[in-house]
């Protein structure tokens, strides 16, 4: 009969809801318990440097110009040997939406998402940062990554020409 | 003339005593409820304030009263002012007939525990708890709004349909007490509570008193995902205070005529009576908050049908077997 179904159906939520009474709760109870981030989780940007401490950003933009939210501006600069680099980087965090973009667009992977989320000012200037704020000191996700190693500077010698550029990779190494 | 004065200054005390530990309980009933629905939707629910989140309905209570108190432009001034009052006071005075333990001897005299010891007691109980439908009534008209009016139709059916499983629920526990006075009726039980008496008066009388709450799965003059909060959607600050506790102060007083008519009130082993009154009322209270936690809202039109189509056909028969049965067997 649907009545005892209904009945019995009634009386097993009760059993269940009574049963959590006496479980842990999954809260995380923040300011005293902090839970550690996965080490590629996807919260505040950092520009990275090379394994040989140099600025990895060439500034060319194209973070900027993916981001859905224009909070990244910068001036491109050019060094004496010919190396572009940023002369001011700035993202201002109150418009930021961590959706990624730039990080996917970095041809040099200078720019990168970190695990640090708490990022919460009383004052929405403080949380426009300036390219000392963002650097970092090492690579980030990948550590042995070297731009310039691979592309070459080509203003003052030729592509190619510089010392202390890595030969072409062989095409052939990279199929399994 | 000095009997007079005693008498009054005993009324007075005892006034006071009851007002204080219900409106005290009502407080800590809305941090109670908070904190076990929040364990059984496996959360912690309030824990900031004091320890425990002990302070809470203090700081409730400020924020409360230091909220702007707004009226509607449109809205029927006076009514709208009064609706809330009414919520809590009918809720209060239900309070007077309830007999929380036996008549004590103190200094040669006999002091009934219970405010004014009706001998209509039960029907002054009835007749207040449909008063309690008029402040539903006239906070969902006056506000002049949609969805108060909605919410105050709703709850204006529920609880007259409710009314009369519950007043229907009750008449086998008149018949076995031969009397309305609720300490008569607690009297009647000292053998065994009518619960085991009457299981079917008392579910019955269960699901109406639920229903007579406006609590899930009743809470349909609420319903806060279709008509924002139902009557009360235009009251801000002390005055939607006033009905959130005339509720909490409802569950404790329904939660006492439960346990008056059907567990036996203060009767129990060991412990003294007092403390037995409590428990169960406390008990009834976790049931409800239990429910809450437990049941989705049902939807209007199955509110209906299981009010006039089930519940009362059912409480119908019951009161029918009962009265067969004692005439059979004798009182």
């Amino acid at each position: 009969m649907n009545l005892w179904r209904d009945i019995k159906g009634t009386l097993q939520a009760y059993a269940v809801t009574f049963s959590y009474l006496f479980r842990k709760p999954t809260t995380i109870q923040y300011p005293e318990e902090r839970r550690t981030p996965a080490p590629r989780y996807r919260a505040r940007m950092v520009l990275t440097r090379d394994p040989d401490g140099g600025e990895r950003c060439v500034a060319c933009h194209l973070c900027s110009a993916a981001c859905p939210v224009d909070c990244i501006s910068m001036q491109a600069a050019e060094a004496p040997d010919g190396r572009r680099y940023a002369a001011w980087f700035r993202i201002n965090f109150a418009r930021c939406i961590f959706c990624g973009l730039c990080a996917e667009a970095c041809p040099t992977l200078a720019i990168q998402m970190s695990p640090e989320y708490e990022i919460c000012k009383r004052d929405p200037l403080s949380l426009v940062y300036e390219k000392e704020d963002l650097l970092i000191g090492d690579g980030g996700k990948d550590n042995d990554y070297n731009f310039y190693r691979h592309a070459g500077i080509g203003v003052v010698n030729p592509r190619g020409g510089n010392a202390d550029e890595y030969g072409p990779v062989d095409p052939g190494a990279l199929v399994p | 003339m000095t009997e007079l004065l005693i008498t009054s200054i005993l009324i007075l005390v005892k006034l006071i005593l009851v007002f204080a530990a219900v409106l005290g309980l009502a407080a800590y009933m809305v941090l109670a409820e908070r904190k076990v629905l929040g364990r059984m939707q496996l959360r912690y629910g309030p824990n900031r304030v004091g320890p425990f989140g002990l302070m809470q309905p203090m700081a409730d209570v400020i924020k409360l009263l230091t909220k702007e108190d707004l009226v509607p432009a449109k809205a029927d001034r006076i009514m709208f002012l009064i609706a809330p009052g009414m919520a809590s006071l009918i809720a209060l005075l239900s309070f007077a007939v309830v007999p929380f333990s036996p008549p004590i001897t103190l200094f040669g005299r006999t002091i009934p525990m219970v405010v004014c010891d009706l001998n209509i007691g039960l029907l002054y109980f009835l007749g207040l708890s449909s008063l309690a439908v008029y402040s539903i009534a006239l906070g969902g008209w006056a506000s002049n709004s949609k969805y108060a009016l909605l919410g105050a139709i709703r709850g204006l059916a529920q609880l007259i349909s409710y009314e009369l499983s519950m007043g229907l629920a009750v008449v086998p526990v008149v018949l076995t007490a031969k009397s309305f006075s609720l300490t008569e009726i607690v009297v009647s039980q000292a053998d065994w509570p009518n619960m085991l008496r009457h299981p079917l008066a008392f579910v019955i009388f269960m699901i109406s008193v639920m229903a007579e709450s406006k609590r899930t799965p009743f809470d349909l003059p609420e319903g806060e995902n279709e008509i924002v909060a139902g009557y009360h959607t235009e009251y801000s600050g002390m005055r939607f205070g006033l009905f959130f506790v005339g509720e909490y102060i409802n569950v404790i007083i329904l939660g006492s005529m439960v346990t008056v008519l059907f567990l036996g009130g203060w009767h129990g082993p060991l412990l003294p009576p007092i403390v037995w009154f409590s428990l169960k009322v406390l008990a009834v209270a976790f049931c409800f908050i239990w429910t809450r936690g437990t049941l989705p809202r049902l939807r209007y039109d199955q509110l209906m049908h299981f009010g006039w189509k089930f519940l009362i056909p059912v409480a119908l028969t019951n009161v029918l077997i009962t009265g067969a049965v004692m005439l059979a067997v004798g009182p």
